[in-house]
C-alpha cells in the first residue's frame, strides 16, 4: 500500500515512477477538475477580480510592514495569557516544540492538519523523544496510516482511490474492506475519538493570525481543528511569519479568499480562532497556548527578490490547474509543497536549491497558475528567475551552458546563423535519408525528442530561400 | 501589458519576423501568412537579417546568452520601423511575439538606448491573427479543409499575451467545419526546452491533449505556434493517429481545389465577394 513514488529519490525517477502509475493522472485529473470547477462556481457569486485584488493589496501590505505586524502580533498574544517563540529555522522550531512536550511531560499530541510542521518533520522529531504524534485530520490520518506525506495542499490524500484506502484500513485496522466513505470515516472517527481524550497536547498549523488581536485561526471541515485546540491541557499553534494578516477583517478577507478558492466553499464547516489559554472563568480551553513563529528561509525570500511567493495562502488552486501536477502528483515534487507554489518556495526554503534544482525546470510556463492564483502571485515569472539564479549560481550542467553560449553567438550574427541553419538542414534531411520522412531517433541530446514523438524533417527550400528566390534579388541563402 | 499603437491608418507594410522554425522546418507556415497578409493589401518585408528571438536561452534561465539576441532583433527591425519601411511586425507565433514584446523589454532593462528601441518594436508588434484581427478587421476568403477542425489555444496567446478571441473568430468565420475541444486551453506539454528536459512528463501531457482531440473527433487540430504543433504532430505521427496538427495560417490559407488563383495571391488581388460587411480599410480608400 506504499505510494509508488519514493520521496528521496532523484526526481527524474520520481517522475518515471508517477508516470508509470497507470490510474495516478487520472484519478488526479478527475479530483483536480473538481476542486477547480467548485471554485469557479463560487467565485461566479461574487466580484472574483475585486476580491484579488483587495487581497493583493492586504498581503502586500502586511509584507512591507511584517517586522512591526509580527511584534504587535507577539505583545497581544503574551497580553491574553500566552506564549510566542520565535524559530530562525525548522531545527530551531523542533527543538522549542520538544523542550515544551518534555517539560509538560507529554506522551502523545494530537495534530490538526498542518503544512508548517510538515515542513519541519515534526512528527519524527516528536516521536524519536518516544511521543506518539496522531494526524486527526482524515486525510492526514490517511497519510499517516501509510507511512507517506502529503501529495496537496488542502486534500493530502487526493492521489488515493477509495479501494486504495479501503485496502490500507483493512491493513491497518483491520476493517471489513468497503467503498463507502462514510463507513472509513466513521472508523476513523471511533479510532480519533479516544487519542482526542488521552492527548496531553494538541498541535496545530495556522491559516492566519491576527496580528491586531493576537489571535491564531484554522479553518477546517472536520472539526478535529477545534478538538486539538481545546481539549488537551497544552496547545502550541505552528506558523511561517508570513501567516499573519494585520486585522480581523483583513482575517475574513483571506478566510472568504481561502475557502473559495480552495473547495469552493462559502464557509468552511469550522473556523478556529484562538486568542489565548483558558481564563479563570472559562469551563474548557487549553492550560497554555503556545505560537511558533517560524522563519526557516522566508525572509531571505523577503530579501531575495521572491517575496511575492510569500503572498501565497496555500489554497491549492495552483495545484488544481497544474497540468504537471496532474501527470507527476504532489509525490513527484518531492517536497512538503508540491504544485506550481511548491517548486517556488522548495527551493528557496531551508536553502535547498541543490537538491530541488530540477523544479524551477518542472513546468512549461504555461500560466494557468496564474490565472488560478487568489493573490496572483506570477508563479512563472518566480519559476524564470529561479532558472535564473541556477544559472547564475553555476548549478546547471557545463555541456548545457557550453550549448546555449553557442546558440546565442551564432544566432546573434545573421552570416553564421544563415550557415548553421543550413549546415542543420543538411544533418537532419541527411539523417531522413534526404526524404520526406520524419525523424525517429535524434543524436543526443535530442534523443528524448524521438523516444516517443517524431520529428519532422526540415525543409528543402527554406523559407528565406523562398522569399529570396519569390522577390527575385539573389539574397543570401540558407 | 504593452500599450499597443492605435493605428489612424491601417498599416499598408509590415515586417515579418517569419521565427527560426518556420524559417527551416514550416516554410509553408510563413508562406501561408504572407498570403494571408497580401490578400487584405498589405506589403509584407522581410529583413534577412533576422535570427532567432532568444527564448531557449531565456526561458531556461541564461539571460546573458539571450541578451545579445534581443539587441539583434532591435537592431534589424527598429531601422524598418524608424524610417516608415514598415509599420508593424507581424508575427506567426504566439510564444515569439510574448518573446520579443515582452521578455526582451525585461532583458534590456539596465540597457537604456536599447530598452526603448525595444518598447518601440512592442507597441508596433502583433501576432498574426491580432494583427488580421484587431488591426486589419480583415475578412478572409473562405478557407477549405477536409474533415473537422479543432483549436488548441497555446499558453503563451492565450494567458501572456490574452489573443484568444481573435483566432477563435478567425476560425469560426473560416467556413472549416470546427468542433469544440475540451481543455482547449490546456497546456499540451511542450513549454521549450522542457519537452526534452522533462520527456516523460511533456509526452504525458501530449497524450491527455490527444485524448480530448479524439473526443472531439478532429482530422486537423490548429493552433498558433508552430513549436506545440511540432510535439502535438510528433505524437500524433508516432501513434498514427488520424489527425494532423497544423499551423493557423496554413489552415485559414487553405483554399478549395476550384477556387481560382494560386495558393500564393498576389498582393492586389481581391478578396471575394458576397460579404455584407465592407472589408473596412480596403474600401475607404486610403491615401
Amino acid at each position: 500500500m506504499r505510494s509508488r513514488i519514493d520521496i528521496e529519490a532523484p526526481f527524474k525517477t520520481r517522475v518515471k515512477q508517477a508516470v508509470a502509475n497507470p490510474t495516478l493522472a487520472d484519478t488526479l485529473t478527475r479530483a483536480t477538475l473538481h476542486l477547480k470547477e467548485q471554485k469557479r462556481l463560487s467565485l461566479e457569486e461574487l466580484e472574483a477580480q475585486r476580491l484579488r485584488d483587495q487581497m493583493r493589496q492586504m498581503k502586500a501590505h502586511t509584507l512591507r510592514n511584517l517586522p512591526e505586524l509580527l511584534e504587535r502580533f507577539e505583545r497581544n498574544v503574551v497580553m491574553n495569557g500566552g506564549r510566542v517563540h520565535w524559530a530562525e529555522d525548522a531545527d530551531e522550531a523542533n527543538r522549542i516544540i520538544g523542550e515544551l512536550a518534555e517539560r509538560h511531560d507529554v506522551r502523545k499530541v494530537v495534530k490538526s492538519k498542518s503544512m508548517a510542521t510538515e515542513e519541519i518533520h515534526l512528527n519524527h522529531h516528536l516521536e524519536a523523544k518516544g511521543i506518539t504524534c496522531v494526524e486527526t485530520d482524515l486525510g492526514e490520518y490517511i497519510i499517516q496510516l501509510a507511512a507517506e506525506i502529503p501529495s496537496h495542499i488542502v486534500a493530502p490524500v487526493i492521489h488515493k482511490r477509495i479501494d486504495e484506502i479501503s485496502d490500507l484500513f483493512a491493513e491497518k485496522l483491520s476493517m471489513p474492506r468497503t467503498l463507502d466513505p462514510q463507513a472509513l470515516c466513521a472508523r476513523a472517527r471511533v479510532e480519533l475519538r479516544q487519542e482526542f481524550l488521552s492527548a496531553d497536547m494538541g498541535i496545530s498549523g495556522c491559516n492566519f493570525a491576527i496580528a491586531d488581536t493576537g489571535t491564531v485561526c484554522i479553518v477546517t471541515n472536520e472539526g478535529n481543528g477545534r478538538m486539538v485546540s481545546t481539549l488537551p491541557r497544552v496547545y502550541v499553534a505552528v506558523m511561517g511569519i508570513e501567516k499573519l494578516v494585520p486585522t480581523p477583517q483583513d482575517a475574513f478577507l483571506q478566510y472568504q479568499s481561502l475557502t473559495r478558492s480552495a473547495t469552493g466553499q462559502r464557509v468552511t464547516v469550522y473556523l478556529s480562532m484562538t486568542s489565548g489559554p483558558k481564563r479563570l472563568e472559562d469551563v474548557d480551553g487549553p492550560e497554555e497556548f503556545h505560537v511558533v513563529l517560524m522563519d526557516n528561509g522566508r525572509s531571505r525570500m523577503l530579501a531575495d527578490g521572491y517575496s511575492e511567493s510569500l503572498m501565497c495562502i496555500r489554497c491549492g488552486a495552483c495545484l488544481n490547474v497544474c497540468p504537471v501536477y496532474r501527470q507527476i502528483s504532489g509525490h513527484g515534487y518531492g517536497n512538503t509543497y508540491s504544485g506550481p507554489i511548491g517548486a517556488v518556495i522548495s527551493p528557496l526554503l531551508s536553502e535547498e536549491m541543490a537538491r530541488n534544482k530540477d523544479l524551477p525546470y518542472a513546468s512549461t510556463l504555461c500560466g494557468a497558475c496564474r490565472d488560478a492564483c487568489p493573490v496572483q502571485i506570477d508563479l512563472p515569472k518566480m519559476l524564470l528567475n529561479l532558472r535564473h539564479d541556477l544559472v547564475s549560481g553555476k548549478h546547471m550542467p557545463g555541456a548545457e551552458r557550453r550549448a546555449m553560449q553557442g546558440f546565442a553567438g551564432v544566432a546573434s550574427r545573421p552570416t553564421a546563423y544563415r550557415g548553421t541553419a543550413r549546415a542543420a538542414r543538411t544533418g537532419t534531411r541527411l539523417l531522413s535519408g534526404f526524404g520526406d520522412r520524419n525523424l525517429r531517433r535524434l543524436p543526443p541530446p535530442l534523443h528524448h525528442w524521438t523516444r516517443q514523438r517524431d520529428f519532422p524533417p526540415m525543409a528543402k527550400q527554406s523559407f528565406r530561400e523562398w522569399w529570396a528566390k519569390r522577390s527575385g534579388t539573389r539574397g543570401p541563402a540558407t | 501589458m504593452q500599450h499597443k499603437k492605435q493605428f489612424e491608418q491601417p498599416p499598408r507594410r509590415v515586417a515579418l519576423f517569419v521565427t527560426c522554425m518556420v524559417d527551416m522546418i514550416y516554410p509553408q507556415v510563413g508562406r501561408a501568412a504572407v498570403q494571408l497578409l497580401e490578400e487584405q493589401g498589405v506589403e509584407v518585408v522581410f529583413p534577412e537579417d533576422q535570427t532567432c528571438c532568444g527564448q531557449p536561452a531565456f526561458n531556461s534561465g541564461y539571460h546573458d546568452e539571450a541578451v545579445p539576441l534581443a539587441r539583434h532583433f532591435v537592431d534589424v527591425f527598429h531601422p524598418l520601423i524608424a524610417s516608415g519601411q514598415a509599420q508593424a511586425i507581424v508575427l506567426p507565433s504566439g510564444s515569439c511575439a510574448t518573446m520579443t514584446s515582452h521578455f526582451h523589454l525585461e532583458l534590456l532593462e539596465n540597457d537604456p538606448a536599447y530598452l526603448k528601441r525595444s518598447e518601440e518594436l512592442a507597441a508596433v508588434t502583433f501576432e498574426l491573427t491580432e494583427f488580421l484581427v484587431d488591426v486589419l478587421e480583415a475578412r478572409l476568403p473562405e478557407a477549405h479543409l477536409p474533415g473537422k477542425v479543432a483549436y488548441h489555444a497555446c499558453c503563451h496567446l492565450l494567458r501572456e499575451l490574452r489573443i484568444d478571441e481573435q483566432p477563435r473568430s478567425l476560425l469560426a468565420e473560416s467556413g472549416l467545419d470546427m468542433v469544440d475541444m475540451t481543455g482547449s486551453d490546456e497546456c499540451c506539454g511542450f513549454g521549450g526546452l522542457f519537452a526534452v528536459k522533462n520527456e516523460p512528463i511533456s509526452v504525458a501531457m501530449g497524450n491527455a491533449k490527444l485524448t480530448s482531440i479524439e473526443a472531439c473527433g478532429a482530422d486537423h487540430v490548429v493552433m498558433c505556434d508552430v513549436s506545440c504543433m511540432t510535439h502535438l504532430q510528433g505524437l500524433l505521427q508516432r501513434q498514427d493517429r488520424r489527425c494532423r496538427a497544423m499551423h493557423i495560417a496554413e489552415a485559414l490559407a487553405s483554399r478549395h481545389p476550384k477556387a481560382d488563383g494560386e495558393l500564393n495571391t498576389p498582393a492586389q488581388s481581391k478578396a471575394p465577394d458576397g460579404g455584407d460587411r465592407p472589408r473596412r480599410w480596403q474600401d475607404v480608400g486610403t491615401n
